[in-house]
């Protein structure tokens, strides 16, 4: 047996071990980016073999948050792919300026740049007073951080063309303080976002929502986890609610995804379908 | 040597040339499939288009869940690392940069090597950073085949030169021989799996 096989059977007796030991399941996550993502972390916190790291993960309970935060590596910038928050603004608020209340759900909102992207532009279309957003995590840690809204100074540039590309009114330092190597983005973005730990592959529905994001969390979800997740998503949306998915995402291996309609196709942005008595499961 | 069943190549944006070159000498009849790393910004997607032209296979960019086809190029699309599943489908990620890039020929390699073992051949054309060496070392650790454009011929030498210096090559050869070994490799793989057939 050379170290690749060894490494299959160290993969999955770590898996079952999370989920003996601490409830979270990760059994139906994509194999090849869970597996790079132990490895680093097992590297991160110096131990010699996912079996070194299953062995921590086991007998230090304190090392949960650091183990689920790196299996889920919350990355994201602000107005990332800006022509679907383009999109939103320009086609999807207007339509949703008929409510008289929002709400909108942030599914797996990492470090929340999307969140403050979000609530930046309903400031912009005068619809934020009126919406709640619900940002959730699987990890604590993640939505620790993302409550705090501190992110590298470095990324201030590209954050910055990208908010103009969305179609930005003012400009990124108008939300933010600046530091040396940090910015802060205002916290009274905040005023409407609440921060929830919700874990897609076991929670339920626990909002009805006008508008869900969840981009570039699916694709490291197996078919059979994606299409758990699609189902929750339905059943959470209103009646032609909007769903918001990562730029190179592909749901047509998910049966529940016939639920959803194109609504601006290049960007993403989906519409759940208005007969669902027609769609069958 | 075991029958290759997949190619992986890599190089960072200089590369488009070589590629252009390399695939322009693929045969038309490859039953592997091609993976391609190619280092660029986020914002080119047109790199599929422009090797395209010049591909004898057709040039697609890899699509998540989908199967990994015979005798296709996949290009790993820009902004995501690329990886393939044991089932070999495809699979994206947006984790952290690795050697400042993504998509990275390291991440390319790491999986593909995985699923195909000896059966795997990765290229490393030329390039301007060290991405793509860890890669190769696993693809040789695990039984496959690495072929390195040689850094004097390279445009840009470091990416070539790194792969050789730590992984090492089964081929270091100017970019010219380097389709011509490639259908050489899979033609006699053909034959020998099925002899009876020409």
């Amino acid at each position: 047996m050379d170290a690749s096989e060894l490494d299959c059977i160290e993969m999955d007796l770590f898996v079952q071990a999370l989920q003996k030991r601490h409830g979270h399941d990760f059994t139906q996550y994509a194999p090849a980016s869970l597996k790079r993502r132990v490895h680093l972390l097992a590297d991160q916190l110096e131990c010699r073999s996912i079996t070194g790291l299953t062995e921590r993960m086991l007998h230090e309970p304190a090392l949960l948050p650091r183990v689920l935060e790196g299996l889920t590596v919350p990355m994201s910038d602000m107005f990332r792919d800006p022509d679907m928050f383009r999109a939103l603004r320009e086609q999807v608020f207007p339509l949703l300026a008929s409510y008289p209340h929002i709400n909108i759900w942030q599914a797996g909102c990492a470090h929340g740049q999307e969140v403050y992207s979000l609530a930046i532009l309903l400031e912009e279309a005068g619809l934020y007073e009126r919406t709640q957003i619900f940002a959730t995590d699987l990890s604590d840690r993640a939505l620790q951080r993302a409550s705090e809204g501190i992110y590298p100074a470095q990324e201030a540039q590209q954050w910055s063309r990208n908010y103009q590309a969305a179609g930005g009114r003012r400009s990124l330092a108008d939300y933010c303080s600046a530091g040396y190597k940090l910015l802060k983005l205002n916290q009274r973005l905040r005023r409407n976002v609440t921060f929830a730990v919700h874990n897609l592959a076991t929670d339920g529905v626990f909002c009805e929502a006008h508008v869900i994001l969840c981009r570039n969390v699916l694709i490291y979800f197996s078919n059979t986890l994606q299409n758990r997740a699609l189902s929750l998503f339905r059943d959470s949306l209103v009646r032609a609610g909007f769903l918001c998915l990562g730029a190179r995402e592909n749901i047509d291996r998910s049966p529940v995804a016939r639920a959803f309609v194109p609504f601006s196709e290049p960007q993403r942005i989906y519409r759940l379908a208005s007969h669902l008595d027609d769609i069958a499961e | 040597m075991t029958s290759p069943a997949a190619i992986a190549i890599g190089c960072s944006a200089g590369g488009v040339d070589a590629l252009m070159t390399l695939l322009g000498g693929l045969d038309a009849g490859l039953q592997q499939p091609v993976l391609v790393c190619c280092h660029r910004s986020d914002a080119m997607d047109i790199l599929g288009d422009v090797l395209g032209r010049n591909s004898v296979l057709p040039v697609i960019e890899a699509v998540e869940r989908q199967p990994v086809q015979p005798g296709v190029v996949h290009l790993a699309p820009a902004g995501y690392h690329l990886l393939v599943e044991s089932d070999l489908n495809f699979a994206l990620s947006v984790d952290p940069r690795v050697n400042y890039s993504r998509p990275s020929i390291d991440v390319l390699f790491c999986s593909a090597a995985e699923v195909w073992r000896q059966a795997l051949i990765g290229v490393i054309l030329t390039g301007a950073n060290a991405d793509g060496a860890a890669g190769l070392l696993r693809i040789r650790q695990l039984g496959g085949v690495a072929i390195v454009q040689s850094p004097a011929d390279a445009e840009a030498t470091a990416m070539p030169q790194a792969a050789l210096d730590l992984a090492g090559a089964d081929y270091c050869l100017p970019l010219s021989d380097i389709a011509p070994v490639l259908n050489q490799l899979c033609h006699e793989y053909s034959h020998s799996q099925d002899p009876g057939r020409r």
